[in-house]
């Protein structure tokens, strides 16, 4: 597994070309979006209210888009200036700001209904200056204390990210739980290698009578679309089929006919039962 | 993409910034309109969390006095629609947001403004 957090931080990593090819690729694509989904129903939202929420480190607007598609109102805050204006080109709906989170948020107390984050968590457990407001515990204690701030009563906050370590995981639970937040980490898959995620699932209130519950992660069988897909079908098929078929049969004519009226040739036969036959000899 | 929205909840995070750090200021501002979906129940919901004198006051800043002073009791479709309009299809495009209490300045460029700190007024 690469480790991009350790080469450069994330404004220099995501520079325009690195910006461009993660967000093209459409593998990282399918990952970025089953992600956000899963993130959306760890969330738990109630189903008939469009809410506004929080999209932390929207990068390119991967998960914006699905949070567009259905129905979310957002505001997405990254630091990396070539990854928001690849977010801009893709005309995501959304607000975006330019922030270190890090360095903390400015919105005021309960502004949001919730809080998504997509593989964003790990770029802040590397300190890049030895000023003091640069180590990790202080970034991670400024960024979820106004985090826990700007969230509403009651609403949850989902991170997913890539720990390289349990003591990673056991220092972002414990600042989080210090800034107010209940919760703790869902793993889905945690028996696969390649389709194990960890979901940080943080609760703003929600005491009283019905506490939140940390949701199951997802176990079992995974359903793996890590690799091509539909290729083992595809094998199984050609094999099937044996032979390919004619290269010029009923089907290749009548799509050639068809692409032919459709840029307008003139004089193209129409189609009839004898369209593609074989002509047999007469005697 | 700077909406009168999230204009409505920014608010100051420089160190020290704890009073009268809200509504940032607008300064040297280009508009751009972009028609929304009209959604009621979002705004509705959105009601509750809204800083009226402030959004009346961004508002005007920005040339539209379609909104009453005082926040109606009524909430009709025509009033939502103007407060759809304010919210969600204004877009501050260039300029910059000012702090009134440390004067700090964040700029908006291509609509994304830059909430980056330096080291020294990091909380």
């Amino acid at each position: 597994m690469s480790r991009p957090e350790l080469v450069a931080p994330p404004e220099i990593y995501y520079g325009d070309i690195e910006a461009k090819k993660y967000t093209k690729n459409t593998r990282n694509q399918q990952i970025q979006a089953d992600m956000t989904y899963r993130a959306l129903e760890l969330l738990n939202l109630p189903p008939d209210e469009p809410a506004f929420l929080l999209d932390i480190g929207c990068g390119s607007g991967l998960s914006g888009e699905i949070l567009d598609e259905e129905g979310y109102i957002w505001t997405g805050v990254d630091i990396a200036p070539s990854m928001l204006e690849v977010a801009l080109e893709r005309e995501v709906e959304g607000d975006l700001f330019l922030q270190d989170i890090g360095q903390g948020f400015g919105f005021r107390p309960g502004s949001f209904d919730g809080a998504i984050s997509i593989s964003v968590l790990q770029w802040l457990l590397n300190a890049e200056t030895s000023h003091p407001t640069s180590s990790p515990p202080h970034r991670l204690a400024r960024f979820f204390t106004t985090l826990h701030s700007s969230l509403r009563n009651p609403s949850r906050a989902v991170f997913q990210f890539y720990p390289s370590s349990d003591d990673q995981i056991q220092l972002i639970t414990s600042i989080a739980q210090k800034a107010g937040f209940g919760g703790g980490i869902v793993v889905d898959y945690p028996n696969s290698k390649k389709a194990r995620k960890v979901f940080l699932c943080l609760y703003v209130g929600g005491g009283g009578g019905s506490q939140q519950q940390l949701p199951e992660g997802l176990d079992g069988e995974e359903v793996d679309d890590s690799k091509v897909r539909f290729e083992r079908r595809r094998e199984r098929e050609t094999a099937k089929q044996g032979k390919r078929g004619n290269v010029k049969d009923k089907h290749w004519i009548l799509k050639k006919k068809e692409l032919y009226r459709k840029r307008g040739k003139e004089s193209v036969p129409r189609d009839s039962k004898f369209t593609g036959r074989k002509r047999r000899p007469v005697f | 993409m700077v909406r009168l929205i999230t204009h409505n909840l920014l608010a100051c995070h420089a160190k020290g910034c704890t009073t009268n750090n809200f509504p940032l200021e607008f300064k040297d501002v280009q508009v751009v309109l972009r028609e929304s979906e009209f959604n009621p129940e979002f705004l509705r919901g959105f009601m509750p969390k809204i800083e009226w004198p402030a959004l009346l006051g961004a508002a005007r800043e920005l040339g539209d006095t379609s909104l009453p002073d005082q926040l109606p009791e009524m909430l009709d479709d025509d009033f939502l629609k103007a407060l759809h309009h304010v919210l969600l299809e204004i877009h501050v495009e260039e300029g910059i947001m000012i702090c009134p209490n440390c004067q700090h300045n964040y700029p908006i460029l291509n609509g994304i403004p830059n909430m980056l700190l330096a080291e020294h007024e990091i909380a």
